[in-house]
């Protein structure tokens, strides 16, 4: 379907077209065995300018919008899910800082973002903080010109191989939801380690760490906004980059369709294509049109977003946990039409199931999603 | 550093077909690429401007719609772009468009070297590269596949052989022509594609060049395609068994029937 792409998304999305399939393509099951994180490859989409795409001129980026971002993501997700989250989560953690950050620390940290020398993450999860992100443990107490954090944050994606990280903490309990604060912190600021690596089912080439903070010091520069807006903080980012999330999930749903068709074509049984066979046409239509659906979806949220529309927290939810339920969906029925070549790891089908189930998860569960989605309506039928 | 770089746009396709009746390559359909050998060129162009200063120019001879090919040369870093373009330039072989070339780098007078692909992906003659350096009687090194040393107006590069390679230092101004294991093209930056799309082409005609009209096109062409056909598959050959002395003579002797008759 044509979105009536302007010339420049147009150029972006081919840009990032074209470094998926030169560049990601021909090594993510590499990765997807190693579990490495892919520095060549983050590398290559640095030069291309796109860590910037977001990031305002004046801090060395390109000034664009959430729609842009969502283009490349999607794109790159085609190619791999695991390599593209790499490049997401850290506009995640870059987010904040565009967002709420003061001139210096916007000065001090987004020109390396905007550059890809160095990658982002954002931590509010904990062990006991998931769902219930307002039950997070990790607090920030104010000792002169520092707040000192102690506790733990799990299940950070980009952890350990970012160099910027935006940190929930609870500053003042007695203030509940009222009472937590987002601040800046630097790999290798004393007391900042991180714990042990995942080993995950899907998106593999990213890196899950856990963060852990032993009396670490951060200067009170690095709080961003005023103490009590973390949550703030947190809702604005997740706004933002959930359009991000949902076109990685678009991404992975397209590729597998892809796949899926192509294999189609190519596979003999009876004597003929099985792309001739009605049965399979037929879960081939279907699947199509989901992504195509969740795609306008994931479009239209994020000109919402780009259109300065506060109220995007219903469209956001609706986008991200259509998008996540469809790739799902679709990438195990493109692994049912490769028949039993696609249970086999020789064959890419089989990692597009694994990289589209945590797309349901990560962000806000989809649980959660409906949660915002229904409340919202409720709210606005009571209007 | 004052580098130029001769570029040309062909069809992309592995699988060329042929119009049996003009002798000449259907185009229709098929989209149209940088010469993949010119995009080592472009990508060497831009490093040596990286690492040296100055600024790389590229230049092709085509129809307007070879403007793309110039754009994209841009976005990879090359700094301005010139098209050759007029009707007069039609039909040229090798011999006439690398005159052609020519006259467009006498005109931009002052570079320190040129560099070109080993080899067009639709003519596979090699024949421009070496064509430029004549007509404007530099000093030209074919298959370069490593710049080592660029220093007092000279170029230690290294040649690539069948087998091996050869170090040769070629003073400068010179010609270059590369093959791919020189340098990994890179892909274009959004800003490039950017400062690309904007980018203004200079045109030049047979005019601009001062070219002689005798030189260019169909009529400086001393070489013309008659045919273009796919040979028939090598028959069998024979098979001689038994002892080798015996085998050997036979051969010889048909041999001999053969070549003295």
């Amino acid at each position: 379907m044509d979105y009536l792409l302007t010339e420049e998304q147009k150029m972006i999305r081919d840009l990032a077209h074209k470094i998926a399939e030169e560049k990601i393509r021909p090594v993510a099951a590499k990765y997807d065995q190693s579990e490495e994180y892919p520095w060549d490859v983050i590398k290559v989409i640095a030069a291309s300018d796109l860590f910037g795409l977001f990031i305002p001129e004046e801090y060395g980026g390109l000034g664009t919008n959430v729609l842009n971002l969502c283009l490349a993501t999607e794109e790159f997700s085609r190619a791999c899910g695991g390599i593209a989250v790499c490049y997401a989560a850290s506009a995640l953690g870059t987010f904040p800082i565009v967002l709420f950050g003061n001139d210096a620390q916007k000065k001090k940290y987004l020109p390396d973002l905007a550059k890809g020398k160095k990658v982002a993450a954002f931590a509010i999860t904990e062990p006991e903080a998931g769902s219930d992100a307002s039950a997070i443990k990790t607090v920030g107490k104010k000792e002169g010109k520092h707040y000192v954090l102690n506790g733990l944050k799990h299940f950070i994606t980009n952890g350990g191989d970012a160099e910027t990280y935006v940190v929930i903490a609870m500053t003042d309990k007695t203030k509940g939801a009222r009472g937590a604060s987002a601040f800046i912190l630097e790999k290798g600021m004393p007391g900042f380690t991180f714990g042990k690596k995942e080993e995950k089912f899907g998106i593999r080439a990213s890196s899950t760490r856990e963060l852990v903070f032993t009396d670490c010091k951060v200067p009170e520069e690095n709080l961003l906004a005023r103490e009590g807006m973390g949550f703030i903080v947190t809702m604005k980012t997740l706004d933002m980059s959930r359009p991000g999330v949902a076109a990685q999930a678009l991404g992975i749903a397209q590729g597998a369709l892809e796949l899926a068709v192509k294999y189609a074509k190519e596979r003999q049984q009876f004597g003929k294509s099985i792309s001739t066979f009605q049965g399979i046409q037929w879960m081939l239509a279907d699947m199509a049109t989901e992504v195509e659906a969740a795609r306008a979806l994931v479009y239209a949220t994020a000109r919402m977003v780009d259109a300065g529309i506060k109220d995007v927290a219903k469209a956001s939810a609706m986008a991200k946990m259509y998008a996540s339920d469809v790739a799902m969906k679709v990438a195990v029925d493109a692994l049912q039409i490769f028949g039993g070549y696609g249970y086999m790891r020789d064959y890419p089908i089989e990692k597009y199931v694994r990289d589209a189930k945590i797309t349901q998860i990560y962000e806000g569960t989809n649980q959660i999603q409906r949660n915002i989605i229904a409340l919202q309506l409720i709210k606005e039928m009571a209007r | 550093m004052q580098i130029i770089v001769c570029i040309k746009q062909v069809p992309e396709t592995t699988q060329v077909k042929i119009n049996p009746e003009t002798n000449t390559l259907i185009r229709e359909g098929v989209e149209s690429i940088i010469n993949p050998f010119d995009m080592y060129a472009i990508e060497e162009a831009v490093r040596l401007k990286e690492k040296f200063g100055g600024k790389a120019t590229v230049i092709t001879m085509g129809p307007p719609q070879a403007e793309a090919a110039l754009k994209e040369a841009i976005s990879m870093g090359i700094d301005e772009a010139i098209l050759l373009s007029d009707r007069a330039f039609a039909g040229s072989d090798t011999w006439a468009t690398s005159y052609t070339l020519s006259c467009a780098i006498k005109k931009i007078s002052k570079f320190d070297v040129i560099l070109c692909g080993k080899q067009a992906s639709d003519g596979d003659t090699a024949q421009v590269g070496p064509g430029i350096a004549a007509h404007l009687n530099l000093p030209q090194v074919t298959y370069v596949k490593k710049i080592e040393e660029v220093k007092d107006a000279k170029m230690r590069v290294e040649r690539l052989m069948e087998e091996g390679f050869e170090i040769i230092e070629i003073p400068l101004p010179g010609l270059l022509t590369v093959v791919k294991e020189i340098n990994e093209p890179r892909i274009p930056s959004l800003k490039g594609m950017m400062r690309a799309k904007q980018a203004k082409i200079t045109t030049w005609t047979a005019n601009d060049l001062q070219a002689n009209p005798d030189y260019i096109g169909l009529k400086g062409s001393p070489t013309q395609v008659v045919k273009i056909f796919t040979p028939p598959p090598r028959q069998g050959g024979q098979i001689f068994h038994g002892d080798t002395q015996e085998t050997v003579e036979k051969v010889a002797g048909l041999l001999k029937d053969v070549i003295i008759g």
